[in-house]
């Protein structure tokens, strides 16, 4: 067994045995920690992981409470059917709320839910139906088979099985095609061109992490059977995120962590603060404020990254598998087929036109340069074929079909696969989960089978993919190192990897050879070699002459956002308009 | 409703509005200069009005006190690092703003406040008072992160809310005040009659905004801000300190918080903790802005100010479920306009 393993079995037991030792005071304090560490889960997911915030999962949990509360006092229903009612209402709410907002930079969401948070708790305490400020009281408990599940104990083991449960599902989550595709959020044009749709996917995860805090409200309910709108407010909200904060807002244990620590650390302030300064009042807030403010300077990542770099995870999550049936391929084209044809490409940004009316085609097994000065355009034009930018005029065809009014990601399943210029992987995840979220659209498993495991086959076929492409690349020894931690040539080739592993008809490589050592370049010529023998084909965007002369087999040269050359290496090289846009004229 | 009903209304909702502005402005401000979303705006508007209340009643207010400690907290903070960073540049500053000025204030304040001297004294000694705790919180929790993401700095603005609020609590306790009218006269305008107040904060709300524009406009600092919103690592390669334009950001902001609760002390009752829910709508004048639009925020907020003043006559429970309900509409069409996907840069 891992140390982790064993910490984590030693809290599970002493979790369980918890009603047989702890004084009835600590096993309530214990359900509120398993009650927020609930919404606390919900947060690593939205926050943590995906980089977007949330000032109204407090609210949240009120929709949760309230809405059981009303169908188990007001409509007589069981208290187990007010659960899926309550769920119900909370991802009505997140998918108003989100679909507003999501489409938006971070911050926009951030600034919705504070004022969701807030009319939320005036709509919970002047709605007469709703019982106004003095709440609802009398909740039932659950009944379950002639008994109920009634006192604090009854719930402590609810609430934890509720806590736990939530915890391994967003593990499973974060492990599988869809949960790589969330941790890529922060990157959206990478995810994107991976055939990520990253605005929806924000959506979904907002929903879930919305869901988690209205199963902690319908507990709530149920377990204090009584609501008001105080536990409600924007108070609590900004509570749960600084339990992410201080807990580790990447880790999922940072939820239980952090939630654990904030509430024994209130009870205990909110004990000794007033007798300190001879008045009643919420002085632990200012204790609140500055240790988050500390922590964030000091010491961002919480306790669990803290804990997480004392002792590092022996073996990492997602392993590729000896060996795995492979996953589905389409056709390829004909070699020699015409499979890319740009045709009079046109973009200016302002005055400055960047691409003026560049034409050319890629043939199916063959390795395309498309070369140039600083300036030239070439990035640029790079961007209009992937659906990046849009084009200002002209057509880009990919297999006849036209692409230029498709969003990246739409173009990425139609077959182009491409790397970025400037390195877009996750650092924190391992190699071979950057170059698996490539086969993102390899594979069809949801976030739903994915939390219940179901998604295992399909896994084990995507990751045998990646670490397939990441071998035949070189880094068969690396697959288990965080991205962030190779050298930059190494993650440009992991980069190429990835892209191999969309399994490409074309693929788009942007400068692979910056930043590599001369043997490194001679391997990833070589790879690029073997790749055409295969058929793929290639168009390259270079600057290192040498590199891109023995390698392709046809060349485009800019200058100025214009064609000024095309045809053999050889010819390119003595055709003097390129020499006199690389040298400059011979006056 | 009837017409006179309506006027006043309207009255009460540009004032309010105009109030509303000046934080929206100074939240724009903030934002575009160091990406803070600045929460804890609020908390410079309770101060204000607080401070003025306290001396209203020939006390000494408690931010004299909270200025001189938080002035030593920044001291100390400045003095670390500059013995880390084994320098002795501006640390004469650092004591001077830090340390001789809040001192300097503490005693002018312990000296005037039971003289009980003339409202326009009490508010230039309010604004004195106040400002100060703007470069302070730049200093103390912002610029040692200052390249954070947006959600980081977020967080940090948060706990600096949390952290003021307490902070209030502890030195205004919990009790509410409310400040007599400046002036109560009645003007006739026409068909209606305005109260002289409500004409003076528009007015002077009005002056505040000028002065802003004035200074974007004209002043070297100005512009420099301004070009810092613009790009941050452009404005420090042609030698516009971040730090400083941080600062002076975090400056205005205080001032225009500060008076905007002078402003509003004589129309409500502030507590410790009402500024949050007053800077919030500033917010949401901010979002119908853009985050961008100094013109369209300020607009914004007069409409917030409008609609709230109309709301609260005819479902004052629902107030503010209103005015944030205005969000719905504003995001959905800034959703629309907006078509590219969003790069987070920073982790």
């Amino acid at each position: 067994m891992t140390p982790a393993r064993i910490a984590i079995a030693v809290f599970v037991a002493l979790l369980a045995a918890g009603p047989l030792y702890l004084p009835p005071f600590y096993v309530t304090l214990v359900n509120y920690i398993g009650l927020y560490s609930l919404v606390a889960l919900g947060l690593v997911l939205l926050t943590g992981i995906a980089g977007l915030t949330s000032f109204g999962q407090a609210a949240f949990v009120g929709v949760g409470a309230y809405a059981t509360a009303v169908a188990s006092v007001s409509f007589g229903l069981s208290p187990w059917l007010g659960l899926p009612v309550g769920l119900a209402l909370t991802a009505a709410v997140a998918v108003i709320l989100g679909g507003l907002t999501l489409r938006l930079s971070g911050h926009y969401l951030a600034l919705g839910t504070i004022a969701w948070g807030i009319s939320l708790s005036y709509v919970f305490g002047n709605v007469e139906g709703l019982g106004g400020f003095n709440g609802i009281s009398n909740i039932p408990p659950l009944p379950l088979f002639g008994a109920a599940i009634q006192t604090a104990q009854d719930f402590y083991y609810l609430i934890w099985a509720c806590v736990l449960l939530a915890l391994a599902a967003l593990v499973n989550l974060l492990n599988s095609r869809p949960g790589r595709a969330i941790r890529a959020l922060r990157n959206a044009a990478m995810a994107e061109s991976f055939g990520v749709n990253t605005a929806w996917l924000k959506l979904v995860v907002f929903v879930y992490a919305a869901l988690l805090a209205g199963l902690a409200g319908w507990l709530h309910a149920h377990y204090l059977r009584f609501v008001n709108p105080g536990p409600f407010g924007i108070g609590y909200s900004i509570e749960y995120l600084f339990m992410v904060v201080v807990g580790g807002a990447a880790h999922v244990w940072g939820a239980i962590v952090g939630a654990g620590l904030i509430t024994a650390l209130k009870t205990w302030l909110q004990d000794i603060l007033p007798k300190l300064f001879g008045s009643s009042g919420q002085f632990e807030v200012i204790v609140f404020g500055v240790l988050i403010i500390l922590l964030l300077q000091h010491a961002g990542g919480g306790i669990m990254a803290r804990v997480v770099r004392l002792f590092p995870p022996k073996r990492a999550a997602a392993i590729a598998p000896e060996a795995a049936p492979g996953l589905p391929r389409p056709p390829a084209p004909a070699r020699g087929e015409a499979i890319l044809d740009v045709d009079k490409a046109y973009k200016a940004f302002g005055g400055l036109v960047a691409v003026n009316g560049v034409s050319f085609e890629v043939r199916a097994g063959e390795i395309m340069g498309l070369i140039g000065p600083n300036g030239a355009g070439k990035s640029t034009m790079f961007n209009l074929i992937t659906g990046a930018l849009p084009l200002g005029g002209g057509e880009v065809r990919f297999r006849g079909e036209r692409i230029d009014r498709l969003a990246a990601r739409q173009i990425v399943r139609r077959g182009i696969a491409r790397t970025f210029q400037h390195v877009q992987l996750r650092p924190t995840m391992t190699v071979l989960e950057n170059a698996a979220i490539g086969a993102t659209l390899r594979g069809r498993s949801g976030v739903a089978p994915a939390t219940l495991r179901l998604d295992r086959a399909e896994e084990r076929a995507i990751l045998f993919e990646a670490a397939r492409h990441l071998r035949r690349a070189g880094l068969g020894d690396h697959l288990y190192e965080p991205a962030g931690s190779l050298a930059l040539g190494q993650q440009r080739i992991v980069e190429i990897a990835r892209a191999l592993a969309a399994d490409p008809v074309l693929l788009l490589l942007d400068e692979p050879a910056a930043g590599l050592r001369y043997q490194e370049k001679q391997a990833l010529a070589a790879l690029l070699r073997t790749l055409r023998e295969e058929g793929m084909s290639i168009l390259l965007v270079e600057h290192d002459m040498d590199f891109v002369m023995g390698l392709v087999d046809r060349l485009v040269v800019m200058d100025f956002g214009e064609r000024i050359a095309g045809g053999a290496p050889e010819a390119v090289q003595a055709d003097p308009r390129v020499i006199e846009a690389y040298l400059g004229a011979a006056s | 409703m009837n017409f006179d009903i309506a006027l006043l209304l309207i009255q009460d909702g540009l004032t309010n509005g105009a109030i509303y502005a000046l934080l929206a402005l100074a939240i724009l401000l903030v934002f575009a200069v160091s990406r803070v979303l600045y929460v804890p705006q609020g908390e410079f508007v309770a101060f204000g009005a607080l401070t003025l209340a306290t001396l209203q009643q020939a006390k000494v207010p408690g931010t004299a006190y909270l200025v001189a400690g938080i002035g030593a907290v920044a001291m100390i903070v400045e003095l670390v690092a500059a013995l880390r960073e084994r320098r002795r540049q501006g640390l004469a500053s650092s004591a001077l703003l830090y340390v001789v000025i809040p001192t300097a204030l503490l005693g002018l304040a312990v000296w005037l406040a039971p003289q009980k001297p003339p409202l326009l004294v009490q508010v230039l000694l309010t604004l004195a008072l106040v400002v100060p705790l703007g470069p302070m919180t730049y200093r103390l929790a912002v610029q040692p992160i200052a390249n954070a993401s947006v959600l980081v700095l977020l967080f940090v603005a948060v706990a600096v809310h949390y952290a003021l609020m307490g902070l209030g609590l502890v030195f205004f306790g919990a009790e509410g005040w409310r400040t007599p009218s400046f002036v109560s006269a009645q003007v006739a305008l026409g068909p209606m009659t305005a109260s002289a107040q409500s004409l003076l904060v528009i007015a002077a709300s009005a002056i505040l905004i000028v002065a802003l524009w004035q200074f974007f406009g004209r002043t070297l600092w100005g512009k420099a801000l301004r070009a810092t919103a613009m790009n941050r690592t452009g404005a420090r390669l042609v030698g516009i300190p971040t730090e400083a334009s941080g600062r002076l950001a975090f400056t205005l902001a205080a001032l225009f918080g500060a008076f905007s609760g002078v402003l509003i002390a004589p129309f409500t009752t502030i507590y410790y903790d009402s500024g949050f829910l007053v800077a919030l709508k500033g917010f949401v004048g901010a979002v119908i802005g853009g985050m961008t639009s100094y013109p369209l925020a300020a607009l914004g907020a007069v409409l917030v100010g409008l609609l709230e003043s109309f709301a609260s006559f005819y479902a004052s429970a629902f107030k503010e479920v209103i005015v944030f309900s205005l969000l719905i509409p504003v995001l959905l069409w800034r959703s629309l306009v907006s078509r590219h996907v969003e790069e987070e840069h920073d982790e």
